[in-house]
């Protein structure tokens, strides 16, 4: 890799970070400092626009780096990732966009809070909903600090801590001052520019097999050295037993945890009516949809053009194939055409970072303003705005994303991200599911629902080995693993719906018919929705 | 700041919009605000409990359960299907079907092009089947709470 390159990628990422501040500056040139504005962006936005910010903001550089390199590495194995991501949004749209949207007004909280005695469910949700968020986030920070490393060429440490501080200092700015509004047109911006670049790379691999698929796998399977291996499931998850198991849990991580999400159960709300809600995730899915089968020929077409010992040799963990199948598709290192393209896929990659990072801001500041200070503020205190608080919120959810981004800059992204999966669909997808469909869920099975799948889902994190007991764990001195599997979700995302169910059926209270009533008619019908 | 979207709803895009800023919107006459509070959110919740009991809203709930419940119950157990046979039989999986392409490669693309056509199917399903009704629905319940509260949505 050449300077140029590198130089090029930086002024086009610097021009992104320009436009994005610009739309920034404009939007709050407008703003009217309302909740509704500040958390929905005044919840105008039409199905279209929505359907590209909710893809804008799902599609992570986890995903667009990650899934290809993962594929470029070990094959089919990698195509697994693309397809729970994508199965995971009919589970949001049977299940939870078109409810949600009538019943809550911000956050995922307001939505079970509804029916049942407000307080502890609302701190319950408040505390799960910032702690995926929280996770999610660090997962993005500690990928941005790897990508500037792996594409600018800057492999010390000090580089790593000034760009997780910077991505950390821009999305404080970007929700903060921008709310809802900023961020959705950041997260438009990003997929546009990110589809864009998908699909310029997907034809010119394509041209180069003369668009032939056959071909295009045979020689990635030739390349790759495993034979017809390659193109079969196997080569990464297909060890022993624990390893397998470790894979159908984070497999239902993925496809349970998508519904648990708050910056996507947020976005829900930036449409007028349940109807463009559906029709958001319905553009969303076809957007998603096709980018990942882009980012599969993408993955095939590293393992074929740039061969995998080459990826292996840039990067370990393949999160390069696509940066160098790019420079390799606009005619290699020396040319003008390799050069351009590296420093878009760059500069792409860091967009996509900036706009996944604003929208899980945007969400935790919500959850942090609207459900815990709301809930926990003292009754004489000082007033303060709801906005007001959610904007220090941002600033807040910040500085302790970038702590953690610092401490645990080591680790593997594509855990983390799998993690944050885990405990949404642990923590926020049962108690949403018993909310809106169980006549007889109470209070108390609300709380216990949603720390009875938080809580074990983050134990047996701490239990496993990724955090001791083998030498890629966080603390590969201390042997204090108990529990096989790195991700948790087989396990606790079935002790989440046991302990909703637990809680509700030793609890005194009755439910409450009414609110119950009130909870189905308006979720199926859009009565009273603001 | 808006597009010109074929998707977009215009039908019922004016729906709860007016409001901003959760100021409520209308302004009432005082003499309907006699009721006290307690008595008023009381008959407001009877109305939810009314219009959940009605024939009409019974058949919206039906008609979205009798799609969601067995489609949900379908692509699950198609999904974990096929990430159970990925990790537990690979060599099934491996089987060739034509060229290069082998039985995994069919399932991944299966998966594919259920999610579009099981999204396509709800969508359609949902704007030919409920929409309509639901709206009715939506119609006259806030009508019913609008007099019980006395016109304060």
């Amino acid at each position: 890799m050449t300077v140029d390159h590198q130089t090029l990628a930086l002024v086009l990422f610097s021009a992104f970070v320009a436009v994005t501040l610009g739309i920034t500056t404009w939007v709050s040139r407008h703003r009217h400092g309302s909740a509704e504005e500040f958390y929905a962006g005044g919840r105008l936005f039409s199905p279209m626009e929505n359907g590209f910010a909710i893809a804008g903001d799902y599609m992570s550089a986890a995903s667009f780096l990650g899934i290809g390199g993962l594929i470029a590495l070990f094959g089919y194995d990698g195509v697994l990732y693309a397809v729970g991501f994508l199965v995971a949004w009919l589970v949001v749209l049977f299940l939870v966009a078109e409810l949600v949207r009538n019943c809550g007004r911000f956050t995922l909280a307001d939505v079970v809070a509804a029916r049942m005695s407000e307080r502890p469910v609302r701190i319950a949700a408040g505390v799960s909903s910032v702690t995926v968020s929280v996770l999610y986030l660090v997962a993005q920070m500690v990928g941005a600090g790897s990508l500037v490393g792996l594409l600018l060429g800057r492999t010390g440490t000090g580089a790593q801590i000034w760009t997780v501080i910077g991505v950390g200092a821009l999305m404080v700015i970007y929700v903060s001052l921008g709310g809802m509004r900023a961020t959705t047109w950041i997260q438009i911006v990003k997929a546009v520019l990110l589809l864009g670049g998908a699909v310029v790379l997907t034809v010119l691999v394509l041209v180069r097999f003369h668009g032939d698929l056959d071909r295009l796998l045979l020689g990635a399977a030739a390349r790759s050295g495993h034979g017809d291996a390659f193109l079969a499931p196997g080569l990464k998850y297909g060890g022993n037993w624990t390893a397998r198991l470790d894979f159908i849990s984070l497999g239902l991580a993925l496809v349970l945890g998508t519904a648990g999400l708050p910056h996507i159960l947020s976005r829900f709300y930036t449409v007028p009516t349940a109807r463009a809600a559906r029709r958001s995730v319905i553009w969303s899915i076809g957007l998603i949809g096709g980018f990942y089968l882009m980012t599969i020929v993408l993955g095939f077409g590293a393992a074929a053009i740039v061969g995998p010992e080459a990826v292996r040799r840039s990067n370990a963990a393949g999160n390069t194939a696509v940066p160098l199948l790019a420079l390799d598709l606009g005619g290699g290192a020396d040319s003008t055409g390799g050069t351009v393209l590296f420093a878009v896929v760059a500069a792409v990659a860091f967009a996509t970072i900036l706009a996944v990072v604003a929208g899980i801001t945007l969400a935790s500041s919500a959850s942090v303003a609207h459900d815990l200070y709301a809930s926990l503020r003292r009754p004489g205190g000082r007033q303060r705005s709801e906005v007001a608080v959610a904007r220090v919120a941002a600033v807040g959810v910040g500085v302790v994303a970038i702590a953690l981004g610092l401490l645990t800059r080591d680790l593997n992204v594509a855990f983390l991200v799998g993690l944050a999966f885990a405990v949404a669909a642990s923590a926020n997808l049962p108690v949403l599911m018993y909310s809106l469909f169980w006549r007889g869920f109470t209070t108390r099975g609300a709380v216990w629902a949603v720390y009875g799948g938080l809580v074990p889902a983050l134990v047996l994190v701490l239990l496993s080995p990724v955090v001791s007991g083998s030498p890629e764990s966080l603390f590969p001195g201390l042997d204090f693993q108990y529990f096989p599997l790195q991700n948790p979700g087989i396990v606790s995302v079935p002790l989440g719906f046991l302990a909703g169910w637990l809680g509700t059926v030793t609890s005194a209270e009755l439910p409450d018919e009414a609110k119950h009533a009130e909870t189905e008619v308006r979720s199926l019908t859009g009565a009273g929705a603001v | 700041m808006r597009y010109r979207d074929p998707w977009y709803d215009a039908l019922a895009s004016g729906w709860g919009e007016g409001d901003g800023a959760g100021v409520p919107a209308a302004t009432v006459p005082a003499a309907r605000r006699e009721g006290r509070p307690g008595r008023s959110a009381g008959a407001a919740a009877d109305v939810y409990l009314e219009v959940q009991r009605s024939a009409a809203f019974q058949e919206v709930r039906s008609r979205y359960r009798r799609f969601v419940v067995p489609v949900v119950a379908v692509f699950l157990a198609w999904y974990v299907a096929y990430v159970v046979a990925a990790t537990a039989a690979p060599g099934f999986m491996a089987r060739p079907v034509a060229g290069a392409v082998n039985v995994a490669m069919v399932a991944g693309l299966g998966q594919f092009l259920s999610t579009f056509l099981l999204a396509w199917a709800y969508a359609r399903h949902a704007r030919l089947r409920r929409d309509r009704a639901a709206l009715e629905l939506r119609w006259d319940t806030q009508e019913l709470t609008r007099g019980v509260r006395g016109g304060v949505l």
